[in-house]
């Protein structure tokens, strides 16, 4: 009687609801803010438009939180049907193993070779020659955000690079305001400190540490004044006590502080708030400084489905996220740039504008996520957690830095 | 043992100092105990310009159910906007065959740790006292492979036995103490009898031991509940259980955090944990007393 | 009755032992096995999945030159002994209050053991609310006419683990009281009327008398509060998920990290070791005293 009514109760907790003709397939990510939910949306109405069923596996708090569940989860064996990833080594090894979709095949196809720019992009989900996974944005982090209002406020103009903007903040900590914002989770310092470099150390240094990874430029003068500018954003920040980066943005939207250095996703915060790029606010790619942009974005990953019909599925999407007009209506919502140079992104704002003409002139690098392993990463990220939470002196954090870098050479 | 009153020296006086002192005291510890929920309570019942206005430990200008109405079916995670509604019931598919396998494994085990004691069971039952103590983390990943080996990795019973497999050692410890104190010349009668191992279980373990299946009940509906890294690791999002449901909507931040709505929230979520140890406060405390504490 | 015994002998180990069949499987596959798998992959170069390419010692070399996890382990070590003496000496104390033959005592035993059903999720959300600056206490007591006061405990790197300590102990202490009263109450009432004519005023005999004779209570409460303790994850992870900075990183955390987040499993695996190491050292002592001692006697 007991293991009756217990059969029962589990067999109906198992079952599926099975659509009619549809394949459905689930997707993870962990775009869960206004901004990105609403992107999320776009893809998800392209797919069912398409006659297939998106299933939506949000997972809330960030790629770290979600990754490890998305991980588990191929490798338990109860693979989705798409997840999402950042380019680069995030996924290498379940490509490695097998676990995931050859999708060479759709990209032949679709051209994908001859479409996606910059090329890097492509190269990041190449493995042996064969593709992986399907791009669908570039997002730069390298943005400082300005809230037009605080400086209006004060009666001074708005900065136009960071050392205005770091010679503004006496006046805007005097009007009461917090003059940088900064989220309180690791991967927001770290993010910052990506942004100073390419800022303030230049493009050459940059590529020299990260790409060539000459130890003796990573320890050298360049750097070092990487880390005195982070020491006085630091100082600039010491009064932001938010968690997450969208409420970071947050104090900027509502003018109680003047700046974040955030990615470009920010934008589609203050798309969501009604706020006008130029007008409310004010963006600054490259930090002012030097505008070069790095290409780290998001592609989804297919991994492999004992099931024909769900793989014709895959493929199907893997074409779709990757075509021109689910592109546009993705990026637009998103705030990123689209990963094709042959869309027409007329209704972009003034800071997707920017960053699209920076693309255009190739003034490019590639991110953090493309040439340095997750471990080097998470690293990373910790030591800066600590930088800017502490008093750390610039030193000792170079010192550590270095350390880190040649660790995984 | 536990039906036997308080200890300490009779009070003398109604008003004396030391009674002032006393109940002082532990008016203050209780004001300690319960802001918290006080706090949830009325920031729940606000709206967000009086939660920003305001102070958050005074009650509500003009109330709301609102927040709890959006916790309970619209809060959005990514494009579900199902609220905590989906994850409730969920939680409650997982909660009641993980109760009741996990109990009756560790009753039984209990039993015959007790009773019929083989070679090796005071080794396994040391190295099952041990398995309690082992942090969760470390076998997160050999549970994901022996899980797939099984081939019941993110469904609802491979959950179940993760759950019977963590609460195995601590509730075998109760039942063992539990049945250790009942008298053994019942158990020898009824073997003089004839009576086997089942029957026994059934027909005299069982009927006696009321007031320790109540504590273990307790112990892991609470503990089942409001599990959240292995509900989060070993299922799916369409079985996800409240308390990951409860993570992704506080974390969504969509603009503002609503904390008004992050508080009905919160209490939905340990609704039905609050709700058994109200009323089920004195059997908890004997049930402690008939296992934690003799060891 | 020797020869009963002996006649049904095979036919009772049979029963015991299928009865036995789960926690045996238990015991065996999952923690021993599981353990020793991770022991044995904690040598290994490891990175996303888990792979057989042994390096020697170097995931430990690389953990203990690891400032985070040292970081960590300071932080466990500060959290874990200030905890431990909390919850032991307030739950004692609480205890000895309640058995005070006072009024209401199940209204304040609830009230008291409530935190205990909430989930460490809850707890640290709830007190990171109350502790937020611009909502919480400090702000309503600025609000009462101090304009200078200041209680910002979680965003200070070197108070955030009294803010942790604070939600910590309004969560576990009702429980170590409830088990306190209840060995409180397990001793004979002799002892109280003999101290009692002897004329031994009561916080004496309280201290001289009843807490040696609790020396079981105590150690039981000890070993769950330690084995909580070494867990420590879920209320770090909501009330400050490892903030400000890493000032309140702890172990199972670097562990959760190293694992998933920066893909690297032997790392993560020499952690968790270390962690079960520690467990252990707690332990055995304990498992000596209760078990090696009873089989003994």
């Amino acid at each position: 009687m007991k293991t009756k009514t217990l059969a029962a109760l589990l067999s109906t907790a198992i079952a599926v609801p099975v659509a009619a003709s549809a394949v459905e397939l689930e997707v993870t990510h962990w775009w869960t803010s206004g901004g990105e939910a609403a992107a999320v949306a776009e893809l998800a109405k392209a797919f069912d438009a398409s006659g297939d069923k998106w299933v939506d596996g949000a997972i809330a708090g960030g790629g770290d939180t979600a990754r490890p569940i998305m991980i588990s989860r191929i490798t338990g064996g109860d693979p989705m049907g798409a997840t999402q990833f950042n380019h680069g080594q995030q996924a290498m090894e379940l490509v490695e193993a097998g676990l995931m979709l050859d999708l060479t095949d759709v990209a032949e196809a679709e051209g994908w070779k001859d479409k996606v720019y910059p090329p890097a992009l492509l190269d990041s989900c190449t493995v042996d020659g064969k593709i992986y996974c399907a791009p669908v944005n570039i997002h730069s982090p390298e943005w400082l955000w300005l809230s037009n209002k605080v400086y209006e406020d004060i009666g001074i103009p708005v900065p136009t690079n960071w050392n205005e903007f770091v010679a503004s903040a006496p006046q805007v900590e005097a009007a009461g305001k917090i003059p940088l914002a900064l989220g309180g989770q690791p991967w927001q310092s770290n993010l910052a400190f990506g942004a100073l470099t390419v800022a303030v150390a230049g493009l050459d240094v940059w590529k020299k540490v990260n790409v060539e990874k000459d130890m003796d430029a990573a320890a050298g003068p360049e750097m070092a004044a990487v880390f005195k500018a982070a020491a006085d954003a630091r100082k600039l920040a010491a009064k932001s006590t938010v968690q997450d980066w969208n409420q970071a943005t947050n104090l900027v939207i509502t003018d109680q502080a003047a700046g974040q250095i955030m990615g470009d996703w920010a934008q589609g915060e203050f798309q969501v708030a009604g706020e006008v790029a130029g007008k409310d606010y004010t963006c600054l790619p490259g930090l002012g400084l030097n505008k070069y942009l790095s290409t780290g974005g998001d592609a989804f990953y297919f991994p492999k489905l004992d099931d024909p019909e769900k793989e014709a599925a895959q493929k199907r999407l893997a074409a779709l996220l990757v075509s021109p007009p689910v592109q546009v209506a993705f990026n637009l919502k998103k705030g990123s740039l689209p990963i094709r140079g042959d869309v027409d992104l007329a209704a972009a704002n003034d800071c997707m504008k920017k960053g699209l003409e920076i693309l255009a002139g190739g003034n490019i690098v590639p991110s953090g996520d493309q040439v340095w392993s997750p471990d080097v990463q998470t690293q990373l990220g910790d030591l800066q957690a600590e930088f800017w939470k502490s008093d750390m002196t610039p030193e000792d954090a170079q010192a550590k830095y270095v350390e880190i870098l040649k660790a995984g050479l | 043992m536990t039906g036997q009153g308080p200890r300490g020296a009779k009070p003398r006086r109604r008003l004396s100092g030391r009674n002032i002192m006393l109940y002082g005291t532990l008016l203050f510890v209780s004001l300690y105990y319960l802001l918290p929920l006080w706090v949830m309570v009325m920031t729940s019942l606000k709206g967000m310009p009086e939660i920003r206005m305001g102070n958050i430990f005074a009650p509500p200008v003009e109330v709301t159910f609102q927040p709890w109405v959006k916790a309970w079916a619209e809060a959005c995670t990514g494009l579900n906007c199902d609220g905590l509604s989906r994850g409730f019931w969920n939680s409650v598919r997982i909660l009641i065959p993980s109760v009741i396998l996990s109990i009756l494994v560790a009753s039984v085990n209990g039993y015959a740790l007790v009773n019929w004691r083989f070679k090796g069971s005071d080794v396994f039952f040391t190295v099952l006292i041990f398995g309690s103590f082992i942090p969760y983390q470390i076998m997160l990943y050999p549970i994901v492979i022996l899980l797939r080996e099984m081939g019941i990795y993110g469904t609802l019973w491979g959950l179940v036995l993760v759950h019977t497999i963590f609460g195995m050692p601590i509730l075998t410890l109760l039942f063992r103490n539990y049945f250790s104190s009942l008298p053994e010349e019942l158990f020898k009668a009824a073997r003089v009898d004839g009576a086997g191992f089942w029957a026994i279980y059934f027909r005299i373990m069982l009927p006696m031991s009321l007031p320790i299946f109540v504590v273990a009940i307790i112990l892991q509906v609470t503990g089942i509940w409001n599990d959240f890294l292995f509900g989060v690791v070993y299922t799916k999002p369409e079985l996800y259980p409240m308390t990951v449901q409860l993570n992704n909507i506080v974390n969504s931040v969509q603009g503002v955090k609503e904390y008004n709505v992050n508080m009905a929230a919160t209490l939905l979520t340990g609704l039905v944990p609050l709700i058994v140890y109200f009323v089920s406060g004195k059997l908890f405390v004997r049930g402690i007393a008939a296992g934690a504490v003799k060891g | 009755m020797a020869g009963t015994l002996r006649r049904i002998r095979p036919f009772r180990n049979i029963y015991a032992k299928i009865a036995a069949i789960p926690m045996v499987l238990t015991t065996m596959v999952v923690f021993v096995g599981g353990t020793l798998w991770t022991v044995t992959y904690s040598f290994t170069n490891s990175k996303l999945l888990p792979k057989l390419n042994f390096v020697g010692l170097d995931q430990y070399e690389r953990l203990w030159s690891n400032s985070l996890w040292l970081t960590s382990i300071q932080n466990l070590m500060i959290f874990g002994v200030l905890s431990l003496v909390l919850t032991m000496g307030l739950g004692f104390l609480l205890a000895v209050l309640m058995d005070q033959k006072i009024r209401y005592e199940d209204t304040f035993r609830t009230v008291m053991l409530y935190p205990f059903a909430l989930s460490f999720i809850v707890t640290g959300l709830v007190w990171q609310w109350i502790l937020n600056p611009d909502l919480g206490i400090q702000h309503v007591v600025r609000g009462l006419g101090f304009p200078a006061f200041e209680f910002d405990p979680l965003s200070n790197p070197d108070t955030v683990l009294y803010g942790l300590l604070i939600a910590g102990l309004w969560q576990g202490t009702g429980f170590v009281m409830c088990i306190m009263l209840a060995g409180l109450r397990g001793i004979d009432e002799d002892i109280w009327k003999a101290a009692r004519v002897d004329g031994i005023p009561t916080w004496k005999t309280y201290a001289v008398i009843i807490v040696p004779m609790m020396r079981p209570v105590f150690i039981t409460t000890l070993v769950l509060v330690a084995s909580g303790i070494i867990k420590l994850y879920d209320l770090v992870v909501a009330q400050t998920s490892g903030g400000p900075g890493n000032a309140s990183q702890v172990p199972a955390m670097y562990v959760y990290r190293y694992m998933f987040t920066a893909q690297n499993l032997g790392q993560g695996f020499a952690a968790s070791t270390m962690m079960l190491l520690s467990v252990l050292i707690v332990l055995i002592p304990w498992a000596y005293l209760e078990f090696g001692g009873k089989k003994r006697g």
